[in-house]
């Protein structure tokens, strides 16, 4: 089979990536798989709990907890079923400095408090779904020998950090040889993995940036590119089953830094006729000024907070159906009770969440164009010409 | 139970009541812009694929709007 540059540079790394997981989730295996401590977790509450998820675990879990555990970002990636990769937790614990270590050092595989003891003076909990005097689900707290709670700040690689890792090194890789690869033909039409994305630069260039923006568009070209592939990527990775369920852009974390460069460089390209329109608009009576320049000032913080919220909701929304109609068929099935009524509601249940996936799949493309052609739109105003 | 527990549970109640009635935003907006975009296409059928793009990326907007509703739901149902 031919294969191209990027295809032949993504296999010559691929080992490197899948070794690296693999050996996590060996380590994983040996550390503190202790099947005595499964049957500890004094938090799950009398939920008349129908979920059918018999894992090592043997827990009953409501369909609410199974979806948020997918959709929330944690400090390992659960692969397939029981395998359990854990990933490096970076910590800064007040008094006791920078800690590093891989988060299988937390006992047990369950769904209740994970704990780690540190030293002998501290005491580290990875709080599970149901944790003590309003902790967050995920989050680490530490307590020292006295029982005084420590300040920890989490700067650990968890899920979502690793498949951006991820997605930045697919994108760096694949520009790289696109790029390359145009350098060493120069003056022939793109073959290969360059075919296909010139289709989507050009598409970029010529009906977003440049109706947008205009004579200007070149400048922004690299950062609406950029943005454009992050979060087509992101997205689409995390519509792949089975690998850990990734939900890098339906996190607000990073759809605000998205937002906030997007206000960044409107800002610092604003030329005299935008902030004109902002604060004063031409030609419009005082009085309405007074109610103008307000709203537009609004305006400026809304947009970009608007551009955040889109997106995260469009694609966290399309993780919950997809998930809630998997869950139905658990919760109908009455946790492996009524096998008959569990398989009738599988077939509706499956045909409904195939057509969601195709949904699914256009959003993914369609709120990375939606949000690269608001960018364009507000970088477009703030280089506005005066039109008299 | 105490009136402030009754209050709280309540209170997520409502917040599927919520999400319910974004839903109904969500499916008239968009469903006014599929009408349009119809009746459009229906009057001028060369502009059919222009009138395509502009309905997808206006039905992307507004349902920016609808979902802003259901993520106030969501926090509210689950914290």
């Amino acid at each position: 089979m031919k294969l191209g540059r990027f295809s032949k540079q993504l296999m010559k790394l691929a080992p490197i990536f899948v070794s690296a997981l693999f050996v996590g989730s060996v380590s994983a295996q040996d550390h503190g798989h202790d099947h005595g401590d499964h049957h500890d977790s004094p938090n799950t509450e009398a939920h008349a709990a129908h979920g059918a998820h018999h894992d090592h675990d043997a827990e009953p879990i409501t369909a609410g907890t199974f979806i948020t555990n997918h959709i929330a970002d944690a400090h390992d990636i659960h692969w397939l079923g029981d395998v359990h990769i854990p990933l490096p937790v970076i910590l800064n614990v007040e008094g006791h400095g920078l800690q590093v270590f891989m988060s299988s050092a937390f006992e047990g595989h369950g769904h209740g408090d994970r704990k780690f003891a540190l030293s002998e003076e501290v005491l580290l909990t990875l709080h599970g779904e149901h944790p003590a005097d309003g902790q967050n689900p995920g989050s680490i707290s530490a307590v020292d020998a006295n029982g005084n709670h420590l300040e920890v700040l989490d700067l650990s690689i968890t899920k979502s950090v690793f498949g951006l890792l991820f997605i930045l090194t697919v994108m760096v890789l694949l520009f790289r040889s696109v790029a390359k690869s145009y350098a060493k033909r120069p003056g022939r039409a793109p073959q290969g993995m360059s075919n296909l994305m010139e289709t989507l630069i050009v598409f970029l260039r010529d009906e977003v940036a440049k109706p947008s923006i205009g004579k200007e568009a070149d400048r922004f070209m690299p950062f609406l590119l950029t943005v454009f592939f992050f979060i087509f990527f992101s997205n689409l990775l995390g519509l792949i089953p089975f690998i850990g369920g990734f939900n890098i852009t339906g996190t607000l974390g990073v759809t605000i830094v998205l937002a906030s460069l997007v206000f960044a460089i409107t800002t610092i390209n604003g030329n005299k006729e935008y902030w004109m329109h902002v604060f004063a608009m031409p030609g419009v009576p005082k009085w309405v000024l007074a109610i103008l320049t307000p709203i537009e000032i609004i305006g400026l913080f809304l947009k970009p907070i608007v551009l955040m919220i889109r997106l995260t909701a469009n694609i966290t929304a399309g993780h919950i159906i997809i998930l809630a109609f998997t869950s139905l068929i658990f919760i109908f099935s009455k946790g492996g009770e009524s096998i008959g009524v569990g398989s009738g509601i599988g077939v509706f249940s499956t045909a409904f969440m195939i057509f969601m996936y195709m949904l699914e799949l256009l959003v993914a493309f369609l709120q990375a164009y939606v949000f690269t052609l608001l960018a364009a739109l507000y970088f477009g105003d703030a280089r506005q010409e005066a039109h008299h | 139970m105490e009136l402030l527990t009754i209050l709280l549970e309540i209170g997520q109640g409502l917040a599927g009541l919520g999400a319910g009635a974004a839903a109904i935003g969500a499916g008239i907006g968009v469903g006014r812009i599929g009408g349009s975009a119809v009746e459009a296409m229906a009057r001028q059928p060369e502009a059919a694929g222009d009138i395509r793009s502009t309905m997808i990326v206006a039905a992307a907007l507004v349902e920016g709007v609808a979902l802003f509703g259901v993520i106030v739901s969501l926090l509210v149902a689950l914290g």
